[in-house]
């Protein structure tokens, strides 16, 4: 942990010309050696702990993430490894895991909000104002015409049924929570995760 | 897990059943491999396909899909009959000797108190215990009465033998025996056996009771609280287990509480109810305290508008009729009783059984929000994908709308592992595009509704308007401001219990763990048994300290594991009566004369001495663990076989009753499911090592390394059917068509199924019509619409069909 791949690489740098190399009689030559080598391409880059998005092993990855040095672009995933600190996965990863920069990457992955329109072909491009306005309208709506305050009982129920929510199992459990706290508020009942499916 | 991933290395016998670790969990099964190499532990596999797992086990045996309760019965007909359970652990830990009130019976397929006409056990008075007049189970400690539980449990698994095991599952006798003989080598505390299982499992009508038999047989074998021992279900999804620790399920509430009825009119009724008085002397019964982790919990949600005066916001809270699971709520959209649809994360489309029913479902909404970082089938329901997905946009009059979300490398906040462990994720960049975290869509839904209702009224806004949103920024609340109110507070300042005259903690602080937590409003925390996540000292899922003093894999500085970070559930229970350990090389907690310890968290109260005989399983009223259940399972207080819906053959032990009596059937579903003479063949669904869900056919290199559905069959079949390894094949069941290119091999082989040969074939779930993967039509085209008697998991695992070759699909319609 207290060595950097910076240091890392200087210290191999060093470990080279004093090594076999520098046996020869090739004195100095290691260390040019090491300086023509194609910089290591992570060592500029940024090391992010994470969990693999994938099942409930979470194995401990390490994200690598850098720009291409050009002035606007976003910091972007290079490379994904398993860490090996972890004591769950001890560095593995399956095909999946091992894989899954192209899931961050991935040319399907959404870029904004989209909207289609009842009966249309088409998704169309909008802003998340829009889509957001929108959707608390038509929530509201039919939360105010289809809740029901009291049962046939008249014992108080306070719930709505017309509406459903499938939450996502790879959702944080702060996003979890808080889903929980914004959906119950609304009386919501059918609420359903991934457990079973 | 009751256990952990790192502890399955402390095995001696590992048995894999209802799962397949080494492609579905792979870097878990890594511990299979190291108890096995390091440990000199056995490893069994039950599958009707010789999958992966099988492949490096020591013993292999088939069964037929949906007949594990029948295998399992057998073998604890096995354990039991031949002495082969662990006598003192048994006696002093579980309700073995508690006597079963007269009138219980189970006769022809049925337990006491069954009502024909409302398929259900209206009447579970007799699954239970005798009392005393104090309101004590009656024990007899000599288990001489014919009434004890282990007794009863004796007489019921007697039918199962192991001719009928082999007449039911098609396991042949002589495997069956061996499987037997190498477990019940655990019998004994000296060695240990973990079960390792996921949804092959649970995905049946008689899922929770295929579960709670290997319950059984872990505790007849002193298999939990023990190192290498326990119950472990596998998990699927990342989070999977923080979310349903958060319950998004429609009847329960964060922590395993539950949500109120319509019966429960008030919060003193609710509790009424939930008092768990023990019922045993001097017994914990843990949830006593439910009171303290509820009114907590709704301090959490409510803050100051949940007080005394107002039963803590009880009205808030939605009060349910009957479960809404994705089962009901399918039936309710195709039924045109709902209106409005969030998929956040979850391809409903592509996961729920009977797909055409689901497609008619999204097709009668008069809006959906998909909220999702990928392309999914859902958001795409309405649009013409030829023969792998039928529709008319133009037909459809669903408002649709697509939110992109981060994901896991784009945003921070905990993951809980299947072991339990919470362990914190840092974000590496932004999400693409304009893609927002579900932390802040939901935020900035929950605010526009608020302030709708705040400014125009409407069906009663308090429970909105009233939710805490006490954040720095409301629009984005900070995952560490959530991870705090998850484990909560002290609303107020809490007097020291030891010096009434002293602070404990001021208000304002964070709570150090749920013993703290009150049910008199000073308090407040979201989820007990995540407290202790987010104290003082911080945020313990950051913790990444991989030392393991003990060498068992424990690993205690290394996030958080709930509850109070304790690692093995039941631990007290790896010692004897007395506080020893049953053995030196299962040694995990035990009493030193004056507290328990151990390299875990004790799962018990830290200073109570062994004389005085507070049972391991502590969250139990009587602190036994439960051979007989009592009530808590629809479906009867043992398990029983029954056949899948689609039924292969009428139950041999009571033809009468060949399906769960008590499993829930829509009437629009009535005619949903196949016979035998249409359907021949039984199928199952699995999952591929390249594969997660329907997420990877977006990722080139997984799309690369299995691009497409497939049937995979056996030789025999294939053969019969004229069908050649790479040919179409068209599956079919009483609930669709799919065509899938076959894959011939020799992991399934025809089973022998009451003398006849049964052929099963396997169909993996990843694929779909979108993606980099080609178009495939979905599996779920043919699974049926019921789900299991106790959870409503669907039957995914054991369904009929038949197959036949076919032509190729037409012409392959452009991608999204």
């Amino acid at each position: 942990m207290a060595v950097t791949r910076r240091q890392f690489m200087k210290v191999s740098a060093a470990g080279l010309a004093a090594s076999s190399v520098g046996a020869l009689g090739f004195i100095g030559a290691g260390e040019g050696l090491a300086a023509g080598v194609r910089p290591f391409r992570l060592e500029k880059a940024t090391e992010t702990r994470n969990t693999c998005p994938y099942c409930a092993v979470a194995c401990g990855v390490l994200v690598y993430s850098t720009t291409d040095g050009a002035k606007d672009a976003k910091p972007k995933v290079i490379h994904i490894e398993g860490d090996s600190d972890n004591p769950i996965n001890r560095g593995t990863l399956c095909p999946r895991g091992a894989a899954s920069l192209g899931f961050a990457n991935s040319p399907n992955r959404l870029q904004y909000p989209m909207h289609r329109k009842p009966g249309s072909d088409k998704f169309e491009r909008v802003t998340w104002d829009f889509a957001m306005e929108r959707i608390a309208k038509l929530a509201k709506e039919d939360r105010d015409k289809n809740f029901v305050a009291k049962n046939r009982d008249g014992v108080t129920v306070n719930r709505w049924l017309t509406t459903g929510f499938f939450a996502g199992s790879s959702c944080s459990n702060e996003a979890g929570y808080l889903t929980y706290k914004a959906i119950r508020s609304t009386g919501i009942l059918a609420l359903e995760d991934q457990a079973r499916i | 897990m009751t256990n952990s991933w790192n502890d399955i290395k402390n095995a001696d016998v590992v048995l894999i059943m209802g799962g397949n670790a080494a492609e579905a969990h792979p870097c878990g099964f890594k511990w299979v491999t190291e108890a096995k190499a390091n440990n000199g532990a056995k490893l069994i596999v039950v599958d009707p396909r010789f999958t992966r797992s099988a492949a490096v086990s020591d013993l292999y045996a088939p069964l037929r899909p949906g007949t594990d309760i029948a295998f399992l019965s057998g073998l604890m007909r096995y354990l039991l009959g031949n002495g082969k359970i662990h006598q003192e652990y048994v006696k002093a830990f579980t309700n073995a000797a508690y006597i079963i009130k007269e009138g219980f019976k189970f006769e022809d397929g049925l337990f006491a108190g069954y009502d024909e006409s409302k398929k259900n056990y209206v009447d579970r008075s007799t699954w239970d215990y005798e009392f005393d007049e104090q309101g004590m189970a009656k024990v007899d400690e000599t288990l001489q009465n014919p009434r004890c539980a282990i007794n009863l449990l004796k007489a019921h698994v007697e039918r199962y033998t192991p001719e009928m095991v082999e007449r039911i599952c098609g396991t042949p006798k002589d495997k069956f025996l061996k499987v037997c003989e190498l477990i019940a080598t655990t019998a004994n505390g000296e060695r240990s056996m973990t079960s390792l299982y996921a949804l092959g499992w649970t995905q049946h009508t008689t899922g929770a009771q295929n579960i709670r038999s290997m319950a059984m047989i872990q505790l007849l074998l002193g298999n939990m609280g023990i190192p290498g021992g326990g119950v472990n279900a596998l998990r699927g999804h990342s989070n999977v287990q923080g979310i349903t620790d958060f319950a998004l399920l429609s009847t329960s509430t964060p922590g395993y509480l539950v949500l109120p009825t319509e019966k429960e009119t008030t919060y003193a009724d609710y509790m009424k109810s939930r008092a768990f008085k023990p019922i045993r002397p001097g017994q914990t019964s843990f949830w006593q305290n439910y009171g303290k982790f509820f009114v907590s919990q709704q301090k959490s949600l409510f803050g100051a508008a949940a007080t005394k005066d107002n039963d803590w916001a009880y009205d808030y809270l939605p009060k349910f009729d009957t479960a809404y699971d994705v089962l009901k709520m399918v039936d309710m959209m195709a039924g045109g009783q709902m209106n409005g649809l969030f998929c956040q994360g979850l391809n409903i489309l592509m996961a729920a059984p009977n797909k055409a029913k689901v497609q008619a479902g999204l097709s009668k909404l008069k809006w959906m929000v998909i909220i999702d970082p990928l392309e999914t089938e859902t958001a795409h329901f309405w649009e013409n994908h030829g023969e792998f997905h039928n529709a008319d946009p133009k037909a459809i009059q669903t408002e649709v709308f697509q939110l992109p979300t981060t994901a896991y490398a784009e945003d921070e906040g905990s993951f809980t592992n299947s072991s339990r462990v919470i362990q914190w994720h840092w974000k590496a960049v932004d999400g693409p595009g304009e893609s927002r975290s579900d932390i802040q869509i939901i935020a900035d839904l929950h605010s526009r509704l608020r302030a709708l209702y705040t400014k125009d009224g409407g069906a009663f806004p308090d429970a909105i308007v009233n939710t805490t949103w006490a954040y720095a920024k409301p629009a984005h609340p900070d995952p560490v401001e959530l991870l705090k109110e998850i484990n909560g507070y002290a609303v107020e300042d809490l007097p020291d219990p030891a010096d009434p005259a002293k602070v404990m903690l001021k208000a304002g602080q964070l709570l150090p763990g749920f013993a703290v937590m009150r049910d008199d409003g000073k308090t407040s925390g979201a989820c007990w048994i995540y407290t202790g996540v987010y104290t003082e000292a911080g945020n313990m899922s950051m913790r990444r300290d991989a030392s393991d003093p003990t060498g068992l894999g424990i690993h205690p500085n290394w996030g958080f594991s709930w509850p109070a970070n304790r690692r093995i559930l039941y631990n007290r229970a790896s010692a004897d009566p007395a506080g020893k350990p049953w053995s030196e090389r299962k040694k995990y907690i035990s009493w030193n004369g004056s507290r328990w310890v151990g390299g875990d968290v004790p799962d018990y109260a830290p200073t109570m001495a062994p004389d005085k005989s507070v049972g391991p399983f502590i969250m139990n009223q009587e602190g036994t663990a439960r051979l007989f259940a009592r009530g808590a399972m629809p479906d009867g207080p043992f398990p029983e076989h029954y056949e899948p819906m689609d039924a292969y053959i009428a139950n041999p032990l009571h033809p009468k009753v060949t399906t769960n009596p008590v499993v829930r059937v829509f009437a629009a579903d009535a005619k949903s499911f196949g016979t035998p003479d249409k359907f021949p063949i039984v199928a199952t669904s699995y999952r591929l090592a390249e594969h997660f869900h329907y997420w990877t056919k977006n990722v080139h290199d997984n799309a690369v390394l299995q691009p497409e559905m497939f049937v995979e069959m056996g030789e025999r079949l294939a053969k019969a059917k004229g069908i050649s390894n790479g040919d179409w094949v068209e599956v079919s069941s009483q609930r669709g068509m799919i065509k899938a290119k076959a894959s011939v091999s020799k992991r399934f082989r025809p089973i022998m199924v009451d003398g006849k040969p049964c052929d099963v074939i396997g169909l993996p779930i990843h694929f779909g019509f979108i993606g980099l993967t080609r178009k495939s039509y979905p599996l779920n085209t043919l699974t049926p619409p019921v789900g299991d008697a106790s959870t409503n998991t669907p039957e995914y695992k054991a369904f009929l069909v038949d197959v036949k070759k076919t032509t190729p699909p037409a012409s392959q319609p452009a991608t999204v």
